[in-house]
C-alpha cells in the first residue's frame, strides 16, 4: 500500500464501536469474501469459454500439440500405472478378511474390480494427473507470467489461451481417458495378483464373479467421469498460472493452488457426475443393480 | 502515435493520470523517471497490453481500445517490443524464438525464414553459434540482443524499449545504446525508450519526457514534470529533474522512511 491509498483510508469515518459495529465489520467482510468468490468464479468461466472459442477458432500446429500431449500423456503414464497396482493390492488386502469371514472370498474379482473401474481408478488418474501435470501447468504458466513471456506472446500478436492453454487443455482432455483405462487396468492386475498368488483364490471364480458383476456401464461411467475431471485440471491449474502473483513465492502459490482446487474439484464433480450418473443407470435398467452379495 | 489524455488504475491505486504526449513518426522519445512511477505501464498501454482507465493511445489515427482483439493482434505485428527481461521463450532455442513472429504472421518459407534468422543475428552482433542455444544457456547481455532481433523481426514501424540496458555491464550498455541508434537509421522507425539511464537518455534520444511518482505530486500537478530535447533537460533548474538527473538521493531516505511511518500507522 503506498501513501495515497493509506489516506482515502483515513478520510473514512471512525468505525463505530459496540456490538452493532462489530457485527456491521462481520457482514461487510462476509460480503467482500462472497463478492471476491463471485469474481473468481466469473473469472475462471470467462477464462474456461475463451478456451472454448480457442478450440474451434483456429486449428491446433503439430509441433505445438504433440510435445504436450507427450509430457501429459506419455510422461504420466507410470505414475499413474504404479497407483493403480498399488490401489488393486491394496484392496485385496483390505476386503479379504471381512469376505472371507462370510466364506464370498472369489467375490473379491466382482468387489476389486468395480471400485476401481467406477471410482477410484478415474480418481486417482485424474490426482496423479493433477498432482504432476496441474501443477506443473500452473508454475510454466506462472513462470511465463513473471517473466513476461505471456506478454510477450500478446506483443507479438499470438493469443496466449490460443497458444499456451488449448494445447494443454487438448492434452488433458483427450489423454485422461487412457490415463484412466490403465489405472483400471493395472488396479485389475494387481488385485488379481495378490488375490490368486498371494490369498490363493482359485483363477476361475475370481474371473467369473467379476464378469458377472462388472458391465460395460460401470467401466464407461468412470471413462465418461474422468473427462470432466481433466478438463477441470487442465483448465484450473492454467487460470492460476496466468493469474500468479509476483515472483517466486507467486510461482509456488499458484501451482499449489492449481493442485488443491483440481483436487476439491474433482471431488465434488465425482460426488454430483456419481448421483447423476446412477440414475441414469437406474432409467436405463429399473431393476436396479445387481446384488453384490 | 498519439498518447490523450492517458489515465491508468490498478485496483484503489491510480498510476498515470492525465498523459498526454504526441509521437511524430521518425522520432525516437526517451522516457526517464524512477522506479514506479509508471513508465512501464505507459509502454505496455501503448500495445494494448494494459487498458487505460480514461483517455486514449492513437495509431496511426486510429484507437486501439475501439479496436477488436483481432485488428489489435495485427497491429501489434508492426510493433516491436524489448522487453525488460528479454523475455525470450525458454522452452524454444535463440532461432525459434527470433523466427516466431515471422511463422505466427507470414508464410515465409522455412529456408527463407532461417537466412533473416542469421541476417538480424548479425545485425545486433550475436554469433551465429547462439542460435541453437536456449535462452538459459546465454549471457543477460546476449539475450538482450536476441529479445531485440525478435522485436525486429517483422520490421516494425514502432519500437518499444522497456528499460533495454537495465542489469548490463558498461560495454554492453553502450552496444545496446549503439543498436538503438542503428535501428533508429532504419526508415519511418520510431522509438519510444524507456529507461532511468541517463547516458542512454543522452545518447539516443530526440525528446525526454519525464514522469513523476504520482504519490509525490499534488492532485493538480501534470505528471509530465520535463518535456523537451536532451539539451533543454540539461539546462532545466527544476530541484526534481536536477535530482533525478545527476543521481541525489536528497531527502529521499527520510521522505521513504516518512512514508513507511505513515503506512504502518494503524
Amino acid at each position: 500500500m503506498d501513501a495515497t491509498t493509506d489516506t482515502t483510508e483515513t478520510q473514512q469515518p471512525p468505525a463505530t464501536g459496540g456490538v452493532s459495529g462489530w457485527f456491521a465489520d462481520q457482514i461487510a467482510n462476509l460480503g467482500e469474501f462472497a463478492m471476491g468468490r463471485v469474481v473468481a468464479i466469473g473469472d475462471v468461466s470467462i477464462f474456461s469459454l475463451k478456451t472454448l472459442g480457442w478450440i474451434f477458432a483456429r486449428r491446433q500446429r503439430r509441433e505445438v500439440l504433440l510435445p504436450a500431449f507427450y509430457q501429459i500423456g506419455v510422461m504420466s503414464l507410470p505414475v499413474v500405472a504404479l497407483t493403480g497396482l498399488f490401489i488393486g493390492m491394496v484392496l485385496a488386502v483390505q476386503s479379504y478378511a471381512q469376505f472371507k469371514a462370510l466364506g464370498l472370498e472369489t467375490r473379491l474379482g466382482s468387489v476389486i474390480n468395480l471400485s476401481l473401474v467406477r471410482e477410484l481408478g478415474p480418481v486417482l488418474a485424474a490426482t496423479m494427473l493433477a498432482g504432476r501435470v496441474g501443477s506443473a501447468m500452473a508454475a510454466e504458466l506462472g513462470t511465463m507470467r513473471v517473466t513476461e513471456q505471456i506478454d510477450a506472446l500478446e506483443c507479438m500478436g499470438a493469443n496466449p489461451i490460443y497458444y499456451l492453454v488449448v494445447p494443454r487443455f487438448l492434452g488433458c482432455l483427450v489423454l485422461i481417458p487412457a490415463l484412466t483405462i490403465m489405472a483400471d487396468f493395472m488396479g485389475v492386475l494387481g488385485g488379481y495378483l495378490y488375490s490368486n498368488l498371494l490369498l490363493g483364490i482359485d483363477y476361475h471364480h475370481y474371473w467369473e464373479n467379476a464378469r458377472a458383476y462388472v458391465d460395460a456401464f460401470d467401466f464407461l461411467m468412470g471413462i465418461f467421469k474422468s473427462l470432466f475431471f481433466g478438463a477441470a485440471i487442465a483448465l484450473v491449474s492454467c487460470h492460476h498460472g496466468f493469474h500468479c502473483g509476483h515472483g517466486a513465492e507467486g510461482v509456488g502459490r499458484s501451482a499449489t493452488n492449481a493442485f488443491v482446487h483440481s483436487f476439491v474439484l474433482i471431488l465434488l464433480l465425482d460426488l454430483f457426475l456419481g448421483i447423476w450418473l446412477n440414475n441414469v443407470h437406474d432409467f436405463f435398467r429399473p431393476e436396479g443393480p445387481r446384488r453384490l452379495l | 502515435m498519439q498518447v490523450e489524455r492517458l489515465s491508468v488504475q490498478f485496483g484503489q491505486q491510480q498510476v498515470l493520470r492525465d498523459i498526454s504526449i504526441d509521437i511524430p513518426a521518425g522520432q525516437t522519445l526517451v522516457v526517464i523517471g524512477e522506479s514506479g512511477c509508471g513508465k512501464t505501464v505507459l509502454l505496455k498501454t501503448m500495445i494494448g497490453l494494459v487498458r487505460p482507465a480514461g483517455g486514449e493511445v492513437r495509431f496511426e489515427g486510429r484507437a486501439l481500445s475501439s479496436m477488436r482483439e483481432r485488428d489489435l493482434a495485427h497491429l501489434r505485428t508492426r510493433y516491436g517490443f524489448v522487453f525488460q527481461g528479454a523475455a525470450l521463450f525458454d522452452s524454444m532455442t535463440i532461432a525459434d524464438n527470433i523466427a516466431f513472429p515471422l511463422r505466427e504472421h507470414t508464410r515465409i518459407p522455412a529456408a527463407e525464414a532461417s537466412a533473416i534468422v542469421a541476417a538480424l543475428v548479425d545485425e545486433v552482433g550475436l554469433p551465429r553459434s547462439v542460435l541453437t542455444k536456449k535462452p538459459v544457456e546465454i549471457s543477460g547481455g546476449m539475450r538482450k540482443r536476441a529479445g531485440l532481433a525478435r522485436a525486429l523481426a517483422l520490421d516494425p514501424l514502432l519500437i518499444l524499449y522497456d528499460e533495454p540496458t537495465t542489469g548490463l555491464d558498461p560495454i554492453m550498455t553502450d552496444v545496446i545504446n549503439e543498436l538503438i541508434l542503428r535501428v533508429r537509421k532504419r526508415p519511418r522507425v520510431t522509438s519510444v525508450v524507456v529507461t532511468h539511464d541517463m547516458h542512454t537518455a543522452r545518447k539516443v534520444a530526440d525528446r525526454i519526457i519525464m514522469l513523476y511518482p504520482l504519490f509525490r505530486l499534488a492532485p493538480d500537478e501534470s505528471q509530465i514534470v520535463f518535456a523537451g530535447t536532451p539539451d533543454e533537460l540539461d539546462r532545466c533548474r527544476d530541484p526534481r529533474i536536477r535530482q533525478f538527473v545527476e543521481g541525489r538521493a536528497g531527502n529521499r531516505l527520510v521522505e521513504l522512511h516518512d512514508e513507511q511511518s505513515l503506512e504502518e500507522r494503524p
